[in-house]
Parts: C-alpha cells; structure tokens; sequence
C-alpha cells in the first residue's frame, strides 16, 4: 500500500466527518425551520440572522453539560452505546460515491473512502449495526421507557432489515454488482437508463423502510416524545445525547445519497451538472424526510410490525420473482 | 354583527350533525378491501399538500414577542396600581382597609396611623404578588378608586420580596403633574355611561 494512497484516504475520511458533523447539525436548523413553516410559525430567529447561529448555541451547549451518568445504569454499556450509533453512521459513508470522480491540480480524487465490491451491502449493514445504539442504550438505562424503546428497536431491526434487503435483491439481480459504482454505471445513459422505471415497486418498498432504518416519522416509535418520552435517550444528557443525534441525521443524509444512487441515476455521466443532479436529489429526500414529519402521524408498534411482515414483504418477494422470471427469459 | 349567535347556549340545535364513520370490517375479506381503498385513495398525499401548501403560502403567525406586542384589552388584570387624585396630587387611598379584607388570597398587608392632621395616614402597604391570582376583587371593593390592575404584566427580579410594595405601585408624583396617569377602565372602574343610568335615591320609605 504506497503512502499517496494512505494520505489521501486519511484526508477523505476527514473530511467527509468534518463535512457530515456540520451537515448533521445544519440538518437539525433545516429540520426546525421548514417543520415551522409548515406550521406557520417562524423557527428559530434568535441567534444570528436567521437564527443561523442556533446550531453553534446547541453545540456549545451540548458539548459544556454535565456528563450524567445514573446510578443503576449498566455502566460501560451506557456509555459506549451512543457512540455506537455515531461510529456506525459515518462507517457506513464510507462505501458511498458522494460526487462523481474530479480532478485537483492533476490528480485524480474519488469521492468515496473505499469502493468494496459489497458497497451496498456493507452500507446497510453498518446503518443495521447502528440500532445497536438504541437497543443497548436503552437496556442499560434502567429506566421502563428506555426499556420499552429498546423493545421497539429490537422488532424494527427485525421487520425492516428483512424489507430492505428483499427490496434491493431485484435491482442487484439486474446490475449484477454490488458496488454502489456500479451502479451508478449502470444508469449512466440518463433519464430513461434509472432503475426507478424498471423497479418502480422496489423504490417504494425501499424508501419506505428508509424511514424505518433512520427512525423518522411515520415510523417514529422508538422515541416517541408523546409515549415513552425520548424513548432510549430518556437518561442521557450532554454531548452523550447529541451523538445518538448526529447518528440520527447523518444517517439520513447517507440514506438520502443511496436512494438516488441506487434507483435514480446517481451522478449520471459524472459531468457537474451530474453531481449538482446528485446533490438536488438528495436534498429532495432529505426534505422528505422532513415534510413527512410535518404531515403524517406515526404508526403504532403493532401497526408497524403488521405492514411489514403482512404487506412490504410479500410484495417484496414477489417484486423480487417476477423480476427473477423476465431476466430469464 | 348581532350577539346572537353567541348568546345562544342550546347547543342541540343547529349546524351540529353526527360524523358517518363507517362500519368496522370483520371478516379477512372487507379488512382487506379497506387496506387496498386506503392505499390507493392517497390520502398521505392530501397532508403533504396541506403543510406544503402552507408553508409555500408563508403566512406566518409568530408574534416575535420582546420586538412584538399583541395588544391587551383596557380590561386587562395586571399588576396592581395606586392613583393619585386630579385636584391635588396626593393619594387616593384611605386607609380604609376594604381591600385587605376582601382579598381572597389574603395578600394584601396594610398599616395605617393618625396623622398630625388626624387624619388616616396609610404607612404600610404591600401586595404579595406570589399568591395573588388578579381576581380584581380590591379595585372593584375599592371606595376611591385607589387600587387597580393595569396592563403591566413584564415583573422580572431576583428577589420575590420585590413584588410589589407601594411606591412601586404609585403613580410617580412627576407623571402625575405631567398629567399622565391613565385611568383604568376594567374591575371598579364607572361604566362609560353612567350618568343616564342614575336614580334618584328612593325616600319614600
Ligand atoms: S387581585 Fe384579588 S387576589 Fe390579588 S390582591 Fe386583589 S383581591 Fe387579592
Ligand atoms: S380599598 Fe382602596 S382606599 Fe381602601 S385601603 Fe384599599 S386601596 Fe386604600
């Protein structure tokens, strides 16, 4: 492995953390403000112009607080649990073509950290390991909501990984590649070449259990401020709490990249306007993201579990069949 | 615009009409029919045109408070006030101790002596504004129109004894030369028509 290779990988991976910890809390002012517009009110205003400086304010604030750590908490677990969905979030960035190959001063830069030929897999593995967060968090939080929320947790993991993986079989069977690259090439012919045409049930089925993976509205159950509080955050406080948050909104702006690459064409041809298409596309999910907050209520546990094995997984079988029989004949 | 329709307290009459809700499937059948009609119905797109649409429109309705006030009405029970009288400045009060005694919360505290002049000279008069709940009974009992709210609802201290003592509530003697004091026109105050409604006292029996 020659040291040009390692240096810049090492300066890609700091800067796609550097990057993504920013965009994590810039997300949390876009969330606040478009959710108050929607509600008519105005959001933040305070701090800054605009209230842009509201980020920095609940920065400073996470980062000075007290440390709590309860008694009768199973300790390290505790403590190591937010990181867990922290490290995962920005792990599984690492398999993701953020911008499409570019040239500085005559050198060649790949915007991802590491093509592996398993990207896709790789990627929602990671984002999978990340509800161990949430799961461990609230087991070792000796608090009955935590507890409750960690149930939750267990039976998304479940439900949803099975959805997500059945719904992404048929567009992998059709590339025949795992890598997020590859896929991109594949679409690369334009509109008319994106995945989305031939798998229109597959896109749906994936961006539905998107909301699942990231825990966002209407799948929002695992911290339901109205039932269980803020379910496994219950008992953290400081910046303990704001990594389950940074987990929480880098893992939709990476899902946010992943649906577009993978069903909507990517970069395209991997020209500038490309990559700005790349950018648009995700920001529009990741305003999804946020519209849905505003509008839709959240389903009930049972509910949840019941569209998952009893609707998304039949037809994601069954997605994935057909799919089978038309490639071979 | 006629009070008409706020006055009416029969509730059981009118635009009130019972929601149809339809009946509950039962059998695997007409549960699932009500899955596919729900699905295909599109009703999650109705609620995000809905939020979307507001939030295209922007019509925002955040008072951003400490720049922006909403306006409170005259009859608003704030924070006490002593006023002084328009002939000669000096205060209204007597003395007269109906204020201490109506007060239901019991936190009004007064002391009163004779003065040179043998008169009754208040010396001591505070009002817990921790138990106070602005019930407005000690301006409506008030005789001289001495005590009253006012619009005045922003108190900020590190000290609760703060609230409120009686130079706090009087009305500076320069506002008054200045002839700036307001009077107030909520609880005890004289209803704006007053004089056409006066009786003569009845002597006759
Ligand atoms: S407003 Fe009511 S509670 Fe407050 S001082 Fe007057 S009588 Fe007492
Ligand atoms: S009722 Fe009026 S006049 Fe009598 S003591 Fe109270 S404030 Fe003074």
């Amino acid at each position: 492995m020659d040291s040009a290779y390692l240096i810049e990988t090492i300066i890609k991976v700091v800067v796609i953390l550097l990057i993504f910890s920013a965009l994590a809390g810039i997300g949390t002012y876009f969330e606040r403000k478009i959710l108050a517009f929607m509600q008519r009110r105005l959001g933040p205003m305070n701090v800054g112009p605009y209230g842009l400086l509201q980020v920095a304010a609940d920065g400073i604030k996470l980062f000075t607080k007290e440390d709590i750590i309860p008694t009768n908490v199973v300790t390290p677990i505790f403590k190591i649990a937010p990181v867990i969905t922290a490290a995962t979030a920005f792990m599984a960035a690492a398999a993701i073509p953020f911008l499409p190959p570019f040239e500085v001063f005559g050198y060649e830069v790949h915007p991802i950290v590491a093509d592996v030929n398993i990207g896709i897999l790789y990627v929602l593995g990671m984002m999978a390991v990340g509800f161990y967060g949430p799961l461990l968090g609230g087991m070792a939080s000796a608090n009955k909501f935590s507890l409750l929320s960690a149930a939750r947790t267990a039976a998304v993991f479940i439900s949803y990984e099975v959805v997500t993986g059945l719904s992404l079989l048929a567009p992998i069977m059709m590339v025949g590649s795992l890598s997020l690259i590859d896929f991109n090439e594949y679409q690369a012919g334009g509109i008319g070449d994106w995945i989305v045409w031939s798998q229109p049930v597959a896109f749906i089925l994936f961006w539905i259990s998107a909301f699942a993976e990231t825990g966002r509205t209407p799948f929002h159950l695992i911290a339901n401020d109205h039932e269980i509080i803020d379910g496994f955050g219950t008992e953290y406080s400081g910046m303990r709490w704001g990594l389950f948050f940074i987990g929480e909104y880098a893992n939709m702006f990476f899902i946010s990249f992943v649906i577009p690459l993978i069903f909507l064409g990517g970069y395209g041809d991997g020209s500038l306007f490309g990559a700005l298409g790349l950018l648009g596309k995700m920001s529009f999910f990741f305003f999804f993201f946020l519209w849905t907050r505003a509008a839709w209520p959240d389903v009930r546990p049972d509910q949840l579990m019941w569209l998952c094995w009893k609707i998304l997984m039949p037809i994601a079988v069954i997605n994935v069949v057909i799919t089978g029989f038309v490639m071979m004949f | 615009m006629s009070l008409e329709a706020f006055n009416n307290r029969n509730v059981a009459e009118g635009d009130y009409f019972l929601v149809a809700i339809e009946e509950y499937p039962t059998t695997g059948w007409d549960k699932f029919k009500r899955v596919v009609k729900r699905t295909f119905k599109g009703e999650l797109f109705v609620g995000l045109w809905v939020v979307l649409r507001e939030m295209i429109r922007f019509d925002i309705h955040t008072v951003q408070y400490p720049q922006e006030k909403m306006p409170i009405g005259p009859r608003y029970r704030a924070v006490h006030q002593m006023k002084r009288l328009w002939e000669s400045n000096t205060e209204r009060c007597i003395g007269c101790g109906l204020c201490e005694k109506i007060c239901i919360s019991d936190c009004i505290r007064m002391d009163t002596k004779i003065d040179e002049n043998s008169r009754k000279e208040v010396t001591e008069y505070t009002i817990n504004l921790g138990r106070c709940i602005f019930c407005g009974y000690c301006a409506e009992v008030c005789p001289e129109l001495a005590i009253t709210h006012s619009g005045e609802y922003e108190n900020a201290s590190e000290q609760r004894e703060h609230f409120i003592i009686y130079e706090d509530m009087l009305t500076p003697i320069d506002k008054m030369k200045a002839g700036k004091q307001l009077e107030f026109e909520g609880f005890g105050a004289i209803t704006p028509h007053e004089d056409e409604r006066v009786k003569k006292t009845p002597l006759a029996y």
